[in-house]
């Protein structure tokens, strides 16, 4: 695999629920150690594309690269296998469970059968230290008992613990403060510079253009504009999220 | 090393700091059991002072046999209470079990180990077929065991024959319920129970020491075997005491039978739920089915295993039953699923699903018994005593709701 072929690539992939067509024809690569922005107005088909990904909803039509070879996607487990996480806004966590569980969940280690809770304790911590994580104070809290920016913090740093190639943050900033949107902007800043890539989705441009390299906009189902961030400008990523200006992408 | 992190375990500290941190929990919402050991306390104080013969070797004996049953139920029910669901099938399931028992032993001249086998096997192939229907076919569970509620009804009546009675004579079976065992045995079990204890704890240390993990502090172990030795011997020491009402004749003393079975039923499935990958997945599940199955887990695999595994106690609750009336009738076991539910959640398990423990049924159990034993012994009409189990169980479900809004909206 050369140095610039995409960990993910999707070609012409389609989707539709019934006579709607939510996905047309869309193109879309993702490159390790960038942050890529899917951006686009509500219904536009940002979470039809991510839960293709994830392997939720399998797409309909079309091809799907992974570092260059075709794959298929039909279930979350694969996506798994391949290394694809995604941190949902607020359905990714177990608020009855500690952090320690919440971020082995569906992975626990385990002993000729027996839960090995000390080695996953100290992953977690671990992980947790090496992402400079400071507001978290223990890892047997109860998720119940975190702050928005700190559930969402548990849920990155799982990414990051499962070694994740890449990883899909779907609005992570949504419900969280200034001080809190900060952290995890930081967080997000350092799975890129750790190699992994990053995509976000966001309707908050000013994060957007705080943390990305590279904006991909949806608009009703087509991809209409994939710019680097340092080629484009706020008032330009508006107009092509509400249709006001057009980019034809990977024609 | 784990103390050099930034990042507690929640193990550091004193056992004073242990005691705080338990307090502060508990005033947080997470009681557990704690507001039915009060209450079981409360109870005992009352019915105590008002009719001594409540604290009689005899009635504390009788009292165990009576709640083993809807403990057992309980236990099993509270597997599926974890994931948010219900079975009302699991009284009737126990009935059909016990009918089967009852017949296969004297119709058909089954020795008493395969019909106990049997009986077992078909509450664990019925709890597959509603964990089937709830989980692949999508019918909420309260209407699928609701259905099978009413059609076992009507198959037992079947099985057993329109106002009949199936005795039991199998002597092994009948000594469940009705024979204590030898003395020395009640110290045996409780050596057994107070070293598997020590044992697993022990290594359990050993374990998160040589990986260099923070340890609880040593003091909740003493604490707790020291609390072990002492209530176990209490109970030990009571029920080896002599309760037969003529002991000239007949001598009656030491721990029943059904004490190690209950008890083998809560270790395991404690065991199973605390210390698998299964268990962990049915309280993820119970917490977040959308997470869980986003996190790969096999979220209909797991429903249909948790029903199994509560029509599996269901039917040794079965036997139970039909142990301790030494015969099965056409209506066995069709009142005490409500009482096992609300053994459940008395207890602390909630009905939201995933919060609850096995143990926490047992002392609702107990509750439950208290309540019955208790006002029957003062002499209570019966109407009286069905409000007051009530009235418990609507204040057991009210802090259920409210502990439950409480860590959704904080």
């Amino acid at each position: 695999m050369s140095s610039d072929t995409p960990v993910i690539e999707l070609k012409s992939v389609k989707k539709s629920f019934g006579p709607v067509e939510v996905l047309k024809d869309v193109n879309f690569s993702v490159r390790a150690g960038e942050v890529t922005a899917l951006v686009g107005d509500n219904g536009a088909g940002k979470s039809t594309l991510i839960k293709g990904l994830a392997g939720i909803q399998p797409y309909d039509a079309g091809t799907i690269l992974f570092e260059g070879k075709p794959v298929e996607l039909h279930s979350p487990r694969q996506s798994a296998d391949l290394g694809i996480d995604v941190v949902y806004q607020d359905l990714a966590l177990c608020d009855n469970l500690d952090i320690v569980h919440n971020m082995f969940l569906g992975r626990e280690e385990a002993n000729a059968g027996v839960l090995d809770e000390g080695h996953m304790e100290s992953e977690a911590a671990n992980t947790l230290t090496s992402l400079s994580v400071k507001t978290v104070k223990s890892v047997r809290q109860k998720v119940a008992r975190l702050s928005g920016g700190q559930r969402q913090t548990v849920a990155i740093a799982r990414a990051v613990l499962w070694n994740n190639k890449v990883v899909i943050l779907d609005e992570p900033t949504a419900a969280l403060g200034v001080a809190q949107t900060e952290q995890v902007l930081q967080l997000v800043r350092r799975l890129a510079d750790a190699g992994k890539a990053v995509i976000i989705i966001s309707h908050n441009l000013q994060d957007v253009f705080t943390v990305a390299d590279r904006i991909y906009v949806l608009y009703l189902g087509k991809m209409t504009a994939a710019v680097k961030k340092s080629e484009t400008n706020q008032a330009d990523v508006v107009g092509y999220i509400t249709g006001a200006k057009t980019q034809e992408v990977g024609a | 090393m784990s103390n050099q992190n930034a990042i507690q375990t929640g193990n550091e500290g004193s056992f004073l700091d242990a005691g705080r941190n338990y307090i502060a929990r508990v005033k947080g919402g997470e009681t557990g059991s704690l507001p039915a050991l009060l209450g079981l306390v409360i109870l005992a104080t009352i019915f105590a002072v008002a009719n001594p013969i409540f604290l009689k070797p005899i009635n504390f004996a009788n009292l165990l046999t009576q709640t083993a049953t809807v403990t057992t139920l309980a236990m099993g029910l509270t597997f599926v209470l974890l994931l948010g669901e219900i079975d009302l099938s699991a009284g009737v399931t126990a009935g059909l079990s016990a009918a089967f028992l009852a017949i296969t032993m004297s119709e058909y001249g089954v020795a008493w180990p395969i019909a106990a086998v049997i009986a077992i096997s078909m509450g664990m192939l019925i709890g597959f077929l509603i964990g089937l229907l709830v989980a692949k076919v999508g019918i909420p569970s309260f209407v699928v065991t609701l259905a099978a509620f009413l059609a076992f009804q009507g198959l037992q009546l079947v099985v057993v024959g329109k106002g009949g009675l199936i005795g039991i004579d199998a002597p092994p079976i009948l000594a469940i319920m009705n024979t204590p065992m030898q003395l020395a045995f009640g110290w045996i079990l409780l050596a057994i129970v107070f070293l598997s204890y020590l044992g697993t704890s022990i290594y359990s240390r050993r374990q998160r020491t040589s990986s260099g993990q923070q340890n609880k502090p040593l003091g909740i172990l003493i604490f707790r075997s020291v609390a072990i030795l002492v209530v176990g011997a209490g109970f030990v020491s009571f029920l080896n005491l002599e309760r037969g009402a003529n002991p000239a004749v007949t001598s009656l003393r030491g721990v029943p039978y059904v004490v190690p079975i209950v008890l083998i039923l809560l270790a395991v499935g404690t065991f199973v739920l605390n210390r698998t990958k299964f268990g962990r997945h049915v309280y993820a599940v119970g917490g977040n089915a959308e997470a869980a199955r986003r996190a790969g887990i096999q979220v209909s695999r797991v429903r249909i295993t948790v029903f199994m595994i509560s029509s599996t106690f269901a039917g040794i609750a079965g036997i139970l039953m039909a142990s301790r009336q030494a015969s099965v009738d056409a209506a066995a076991g069709r009142s005490i699923v409500l009482n096992a539910i609300a053994a459940a959640v008395v207890g602390g398990v909630s009905l939201f699903g995933g919060r609850g423990r096995l143990s926490d049924a047992v002392i609702g159990g107990f509750v439950i018994a208290v309540i019955d034993n208790g006002l029957g012994l003062i002499g209570l009409a019966s109407g009286l005593n069905l409000a007051i189990t009530g009235g418990v169980l609507l204040l057991a479900a009210t802090a259920d709701a409210i502990t439950s809004r409480k860590s959704r909206t904080s």
